[in-house]
Parts: structure tokens; C-alpha cells; sequence
């Protein structure tokens, strides 16, 4: 009798889950796929090659190139600083990396507009140098490497404590440089970590809205972004238009979510 | 010792590294620097433009009523997200380890979606199945319950990616040890399994708090941005900021950003105290 | 290559891990570090090979101070406790990383890879992975890496510390052994004196920092300095105020000049030897090896009494 029991439990507890699952996620994401090909897919092809939805495609390609490269040299730096270094200040600086997982992104924005904005503290510098960086791309890259900083450092730094440093020590007692001992031996041992977190750093960046919507000024054709052109498209009903260029980023996420299923697995072999 | 001449220069730093090392250490100020200026300045310079009138003037621009209200909101919607998530969460996070049945490998990549998607494609998927022209018997659009469905969307994953580790590792000899004593499936589930999985209840509670709390992108849309009523603190600061009013837009600021840092550190608490009963 | 520690001191925070060390392993020696857990042997190897800097002291190899020299520079040759192999590559590039960083030429390295994986008897393992070999295997893949570069020195930590004892018995005879093929200045640490009367030409006794004695594998068994080298390297029985070896005592059945009266609690037959276990008159436990033979001689049985007197005794100057 108990094992009846149990199994009906199961079987509610699952039917629950997957409920629940379906119609929070599963079934509207499916509709953001339909709506985008209900005027069929000629009109959803027309709606993401318009200048303005190949601009915002391009833009959002350079804030990534830009961000995740910089946020990865970043992370490598300070995970190997934090974990092999001992240096005064290393556990505030620790804990301060994780503080853009707690700011909301407006805030973020508000944040480099006081910063770098015209009447920012650093804006009477730029503006005298003429960069400008609010309400135009540098600002947007600045935006995006904020909300993305964390990610490597929060991936790579248990890999490197997991690794320890004998590794590392056998291979200068062997001859070769700190330099060569980074290239040939640390960077391989936490290549999967690294990889993970460049995954979710671009992730984040690709996606980044709030942060990047307070700063860009929203310029259609100079400063928007896809998921700003997804944003403007609704506002102007052009609903084909958003659902397609959401289409786009979605197939982006389900992308990024296949490569952690694989990398997750390759962690596991190795 | 062949390569000796061509690395004498080298030598003192080289020396510096296999010991303690000043290398760390300029890494360590290079990485600061950089978080500095993209994160460390521009925080500061929000609590500085707060306090520009004193503290009277934060005070004035925290308690005007629009702020209030959108404030106000946004804790008690997190807060009921959050209970929402406990539950939701642990349950998915339970049958994810425990249950097996085809498809269970894409509903666990399902998981992830909300965070690896855009948040403002997140708003536009609700709306799109519950929104005024959607095909669902309802209409979220514009509410308090569709600012809740979106802000449950982006949250999905905290409860379940925090349970589940601590779900897998779980000894299941304390479970049959408890049932060999007469224990039943509730009461395992009530004395055995919940009080090992609260600190990562807890910390995934207070982790989706802390987004739910800034969320911006996937209510925007959604919620209509009706002051007094569907208002959330992000959506008020952003029209602050549009009107310039960047005194008033920075006092909220600070109030969100000290609730998001004392639910961290709670988070970060609950996380060492775990740690320390685990050995 | 011949070295020399001289007055080496080094702490971490509040702990003297060396305290006032000095050392000479000859040329071509081998050499043991032998001490109880957190007694600075392991510390005192890493600061030969420059993975440590010393708070004081200095360190010679060939009369020449290597001290300010970094270890990737020191031509020595480590084996670390838990091999340290490079995960991501194979057992071929783990042993020819040395080779490959000194830029040897491609056909001069593969030829050196192969000798060396002969020598240790892992040919037909070169294009596994660390973690496909047992641990036997991993640490002769990891002395074949340190010696592929031809070092003067060679220093192994606990090389057979974290193996179990039959293969810790087969590598140590394998150790001896190499050491005659590649006469190499090698130097070990390790805990388990057994290991080190077995191994080493030379044995440096160390404790709480401090160097305790020197010299070789008899000379500390012999004529150990101090209590503590008599009891680390072999059993040891107290007599009153002198230290002796249970076989160094003479067992009588009837009164002798000089000698201890003791009851007898256990007698242990193993094998050729009967191991006596005694308390003297004022309780303090004591424990004699006598011959089989004797043993039945005397017909020794717990509760009888006996005489207890060394025939060979230490004595130390008040420690």
C-alpha cells in the first residue's frame, strides 16, 4: 500500500511541477515563436533585415565583443589575485565583485550617468577631451561590462582553489617562467571554468536592457541595442517585429543553454 | 645552467612569483582599479548625489508619495514572488532529483531560460499568452498579478539551481533510517529532508529577493507602469532619471541598494553558518 | 652537485617551521629527511629547491649561494607528495615539459621520453592521461618528468607517502636501485623511519625545526645523539636513567650485580624472536627481545620475576 502511495505522490508532485513550468515558461516562450510566424516567415525575415533591426543586431555584437573580452581578462586577473594572492583589502575586494548582482540595472544606469554623464564627476574631463560616453556607445559598453563583471571571477575562482598549486610549483621547478607557467599549465587546468563564465558573461551582455536603456538615450539607428529595438518595435505595435527580433535572442539563450549542458558535462569527465 | 645568462634579468620578479609573491598583489590592484572604475566610483557617486541636500532633502525624496508607493510595492510583490518560489521551487528542485521520466533532461535545461533570455523578451513572452490579445482566458496586462507572473519568470531558477545541489548530495540512508523507524512520506519529508535543505532554501530565497527587488526589463512592459498601482521602483526610477531628477532617483537608489546588500549579506551569512554545521 | 644549508631559519606567521638549520649532503649522496609530521622536513626541501625563501640562512649547491635564484633556475629536479602531474596532458608531454620549455629539439625529446619512460616501466603508457594510471604509476611518471631534465638535484617529498604499502615496499627497492643507474644528489623526506634506514646512505634526523643528528643509517641506529633520533629510529626500552634497545638486554632468572628486577605480564612468540613484556619494580613498563630458544630455556611465563641488565646502554647529556 505504501508504495502506491508513494508512487501517487510522485505522480502529483511531477504532474505539479511540469504544470507549473508549462504555463510560466515552456508554452509563452512557444508563443513568442508563433507570433513572430504568424504573418509567415517572409514578413518575420522582412521585420529582422530592416536597417534598423540589422543596426541594433550589430550594435549588440560589438557591446559583447567589447565587454566579454575585457570582463574575461578581468576575471582571470582578479580570480588568480584572490586565490594565490595575499594582498590588504583582498576579502572587501572580494566581496564587493558580486556587488552588480545586487544593483538593479536602472540604478547601474543612473550610476554612469553621474559618473561619466556631462555634469558627471569625470564629465567636465571628457566633455573637454570631446568623448562622450553618455547617451552614445561607449556608455552602453560600460553599462554592459557592469552588469556582466562578476561572472568569470565567480566561475574560475573555485577552480583554481579545487587545482591547487603544485601543478604550478612542478612546473617552475621544471624551468619554465611564471609567464609559461600561466599559458601551459594554469590557463588549461581552468579552461572549463573559464569557458563557463564567458558563456554567462555573454549571456548577460547580450541580453543587458535596463542598464543599457537609461544610458543609450534610445536613438533608433545610432544607440539601440536589440533587446531596445525589441522594446521599441512593441511600443510602436509592431508586434511581427518584436516577436521576431525576440526569436532571434531566444534562439541566443537556448544556444547558450546547450553549450552549458555540454561544458557542464565536460566538467564532469575531467 | 644553459639559459642562465638570457634570464638574469628576469631573475628578481621571476624570484618574487614561486614565493608570495608580488605578482598577485599588482594583478590584485589592476583588477581593483578596473572594478573601481566601472562599478566602485559609480555606486559612490549615486550615494553622494543622494546626500547633495543633506540628509533632509534624501529624506524628502524618499518619502514623496509616489516613491513610497512604488517602493512599498515592490517589496510586498518580491516578498510574495519569493513565497511563491519556496514552494515552486524546492518542488521542481525535488522531482528534477528524485522522479525520472522521459524529457527530463530538456525540463531541466527549461530551467535556465529565464536567466539566458533577455528580460525584456521575458516580459513580452507573458504577454504575448496572457496579455489583452493573447489566446489565454486571461489578461494580465497592466496588473499587479502581471507584474508578479513576470518577476516569478526571471526568479525561476534561484530556489531550484540552489535546492537541487543539496537535494543530490543528500543521504539517503538518513531518510531510510528515519523510515525504518516507522517514519511516513510527509513526515521524512517535514524532519528529515526540509531541515538540511533550508539554508539553500534561504539562500536562493533571498538571492531572487535581491533580483526581484531591481528587476526592470521584464515588467516593464508588462505592468504598464501605473503609479500608485502597478508602479515598481525600477520602472519610478527610470522615469526619475528621464525627468532629470537624478537627486531624487539616487535617494531611492540607495534605499534598493541597502536592501539588496543586507539580503546579500544575509545570503552570505546563512551560506558559513551551512558550511560550518555541514563539518 | 654537493649542498649546503647553512643557519637557515623560516617561520610562517607564529610557527618555527626551521629554526637555525644547517646540512651537508655530499655529492651524488642519498640522502633521507626524517622526522614526525610538522617537523620542518618538508619545509627544509622546499627551501633547497627555492619554492620556499628563507627568513634567514643561505643555501649553497656546489659552494656557490643559490638563494636569490628562482626555482625555475636551481636545476633540481622536485617530486611532490601527490605527483603534481599535468592533468590536461599526457603522460608523454608530462615528462617532456622540461625538454619542451628548454626548446630541445623535437627528435632529441622523443628519444629522451622513451628512455625515461623505459627506465621507470611505463613504455606503452605514453598516450594516457594522469588520471588512467594508478598511483604507483602517476608518481614513477612524475620522477621520470623531474629527471628528464638532467637535474643536479633531485628532491622527492613523502615520494611513496601517499601509496599503499605494497607498492610503497616495491618502489622503495626500485628507488635504491636507480639511484645506483642515475647517480644523482638525492634527497627525500620522509616519516616512516623503516623507509629511511631501508633507502638512504644518509639520514638527517629532524624535529620541531631542529636538526637532531646526522650521519648514517648505523651510525643513528648505534649511537643515536639524543632520546629522541634512539626512539624515532628503532624501539627503546628505559632502564632506571638509561635508554637501551630491548635486544641489548640480558635476561636472568636469578639476582645480577647492575641488574633490574621486573615481573613478567606477556610473552610473545614471533617467529625467531619472543618479545618479553615486563614492569619494573616501580610499575614503568619495559619490553625485551630474547631468542626463541631462550625463551623456552627459561621457561618464561607471565607473573614470574627476572632480572633485567643492559648490556650495551645510552646515555645522553642532559637535553
Amino acid at each position: 500500500m505504501r508504495a502506491d502511495q508513494s508512487r501517487a505522490t510522485r505522480l502529483t508532485l511531477r504532474t505539479i511541477a511540469l504544470l507549473y513550468l508549462g504555463l510560466l515558461v515552456a508554452v509563452p516562450v512557444g508563443m513568442v515563436f508563433y507570433n513572430a510566424f504568424s504573418d509567415g516567415l517572409a514578413a518575420a525575415w522582412a521585420s529582422v533585415t530592416t536597417p534598423e533591426a540589422q543596426h541594433a543586431f550589430w550594435l549588440t555584437i560589438v557591446m559583447v565583443a567589447i565587454a566579454v573580452p575585457l570582463n574575461t581578462i578581468f576575471g582571470i586577473t582578479a580570480a588568480l589575485s584572490l586565490v594565490r594572492g595575499r594582498w590588504r583589502g583582498k576579502t572587501i575586494v572580494s566581496a564587493l565583485i558580486d556587488v552588480p548582482f545586487a544593483v538593479s540595472p536602472v540604478v547601474v544606469g543612473l550610476a554612469l550617468i553621474l559618473v561619466y554623464g556631462r555634469q558627471g564627476w569625470f564629465g567636465g574631463w571628457l566633455t573637454e577631451h570631446g568623448i562622450q560616453v553618455i547617451f552614445s556607445v561607449p556608455g552602453m559598453v560600460i553599462a554592459t561590462i557592469f552588469v556582466s563583471l562578476p561572472f568569470v571571477v565567480r566561475e574560475v575562482v573555485p577552480v583554481l582553489r579545487e587545482i591547487g598549486t603544485e601543478q604550478e610549483q612542478a612546473a617552475l621547478t621544471l624551468g619554465a617562467s611564471p609567464a609559461q607557467v600561466f599559458w601551459r599549465i594554469t590557463l588549461p587546468a581552468i579552461r572549463w571554468g573559464v569557458a563557463y563564465g564567458v558563456i554567462l558573461t555573454t549571456a548577460r551582455a547580450l541580453g543587458e536592457y535596463g542598464a543599457v536603456a537609461v544610458v543609450s538615450g534610445k536613438i533608433v539607428g545610432e544607440t539601440q541595442t536589440l533587446t531596445l529595438h525589441v522594446e521599441e518595435q512593441f511600443q510602436q505595435f509592431d508586434l511581427t517585429g518584436a516577436y521576431a527580433a525576440s526569436v532571434v535572442l531566444a534562439l541566443i539563450a537556448v544556444f547558450v543553454i546547450l553549450s552549458m549542458n555540454l561544458l557542464d558535462r565536460r566538467k564532469e569527465k575531467s | 645552467m644553459a639559459s642562465a645568462p638570457a634570464s638574469d634579468v628576469a631573475l628578481p620578479r621571476a624570484r618574487r612569483w614561486g614565493l608570495v609573491s608580488a605578482r598577485p598583489a599588482i594583478a590584485g590592484a589592476l583588477a581593483t582599479a578596473y572594478l573601481s572604475l566601472v562599478v566602485l566610483i559609480p555606486i559612490a557617486a549615486v550615494l553622494a548625489e543622494s546626500m547633495t541636500d543633506g540628509w533632509a532633502g534624501f529624506w524628502k525624496a524618499i518619502s514623496a508619495p509616489q516613491a513610497i508607493a512604488a517602493v512599498k510595492f515592490t517589496v510586498i510583490v518580491s516578498a510574495i514572488v519569493v513565497a511563491i518560489n519556496v514552494v515552486t521551487g524546492t518542488l521542481i528542485a525535488w522531482v528534477l532529483v528524485r522522479d525520472d521520466f522521459p524529457g527530463k533532461r530538456t525540463v531541466n535545461a527549461l530551467i535556465d531560460l529565464p536567466f539566458a533570455l533577455p528580460t525584456i523578451v521575458a516580459g513580452l513572452t507573458l504577454l504575448a499568452l496572457y496579455g489583452p490579445k493573447g489566446p489565454a482566458p486571461v489578461d494580465i496586462g497592466f496588473t499587479k498579478v502581471g507584474v508578479a507572473a513576470a518577476l516569478l519568470f526571471v526568479t525561476l531558477p534561484f530556489v531550484v539551481r540552489s535546492v537541487q545541489p543539496v537535494l543530490m548530495e543528500l543521504d539517503r540512508e538518513m531518510e531510510e533510517a528515519a523510515q525504518s523507524l516507522g517514519a511516513g512520506g510527509f513526515r521524512v519529508f517535514r524532519s528529515i529532508i526540509l531541515p538540511t535543505l533550508l539554508p539553500a532554501i534561504a539562500s536562493g530565497a533571498g538571492l531572487g529577493f535581491a533580483r526581484a527587488l531591481g528587476e526592470f526589463g521584464s515588467v516593464v512592459l508588462i505592468s504598464g507602469n501605473i503609479p500608485f498601482k502597478t508602479e515598481v521602483a525600477s520602472v519610478f526610477l527610470f522615469g526619475q532619471i528621464e525627468s532629470n531628477n537624478t537627486r531624487g532617483a539616487a535617494a531611492v537608489s540607495v534605499v534598493l541598494l541597502v536592501l539588496s546588500f543586507v539580503l546579500l549579506l544575509a545570503v552570505s551569512w546563512v551560506g558559513t553558518r551551512a558550511e560550518r554545521h555541514a563539518r | 652537485m654537493a649542498i649546503e644549508v647553512r643557519n637557515v631559519s623560516k617561520a610562517f606567521g607564529d610557527f618555527q617551521a626551521l629554526d637555525d638549520v644547517s646540512v651537508v649532503v655530499p655529492d651524488g649522496s642519498l640522502t633521507a629527511l626524517l622526522g614526525p609530521s610538522g617537523g620542518g622536513k618538508s619545509t627544509l626541501l622546499r627551501v633547497i629547491a627555492g619554492l620556499e625563501s628563507a627568513d634567514a640562512g643561505e643555501v649553497f649547491f656546489d659552494g656557490t649561494s643559490v638563494s636569490g635564484v628562482a626555482p625555475q633556475h636551481r636545476d633540481v629536479g622536485f617530486v611532490f607528495q601527490h605527483y603534481a602531474a599535468f592533468k590536461h596532458m599526457t603522460v608523454r608531454d608530462n615528462v617532456a615539459f622540461g625538454l619542451k620549455i628548454r626548446k630541445k629539439p623535437k627528435a632529441e625529446i622523443a628519444e629522451r621520453v622513451e628512455e625515461l619512460l623505459r627506465l621507470v616501466h611505463l613504455d606503452g603508457f605514453a598516450s594516457r592521461y594522469p588520471a588512467q594510471l594508478s598511483g604507483g604509476q602517476r608518481q614513477r611518471m612524475a620522477l621520470a618528468r623531474a629527471l628528464a631534465v638532467e637535474p643536479k638535484v633531485l628532491l622527492l617529498d613523502e615520494p611513496f607517502g601517499a601509496l599503499d604499502a605494497k607498492v610503497r615496499k616495491e618502489l622503495r627497492d626500485w628507488l635504491r636501485r636507480l639511484h645506483d643507474e642515475v647517480p644523482v644528489t638525492t634527497v627525500f623526506v620522509t616519516h616512516d623511519q623503516e623507509e629511511a634506514l631501508e633507502v638512504a646512505e644518509q639520514i638527517v634526523v629532524i624535529n620541531e625545526g631542529r636538526i637532531e643528528q646526522a650521519g648514517s643509517p648505523e651510525e643513528l641506529y648505534e649511537d643515536p645523539a639524543t632520546p629522541f633520533v634512539m626512539g624515532f629510529v628503532g624501539p627503546v626500552a628505559k632502564l632506571g636513567e638509561v635508554y637501551v634497545r630491548p635486544h641489548d638486554i640480558d635476561l636472568e632468572l636469578e639476582p645480577v650485580d647492575g641488574g633490574y628486577e621486573a615481573q613478567i605480564e606477556h610473552v610473545a612468540r614471533v617467529g625467531f624472536e619472543a618479545r618479553v613484556e615486563a614492569h619494573l619494580a616501580d610499575g614503568a613498563p619495559v619490553s625485551v627481545l630474547v631468542t626463541r630458544h631462550q625463551a623456552a630455556e627459561q621457561e618464561l611465563e607471565p607473573g614470574q620475576i627476572i632480572w633485567l641488565r643492559p648490556h650495551r646502554v645510552h646515555e645522553f647529556a642532559v637535553a
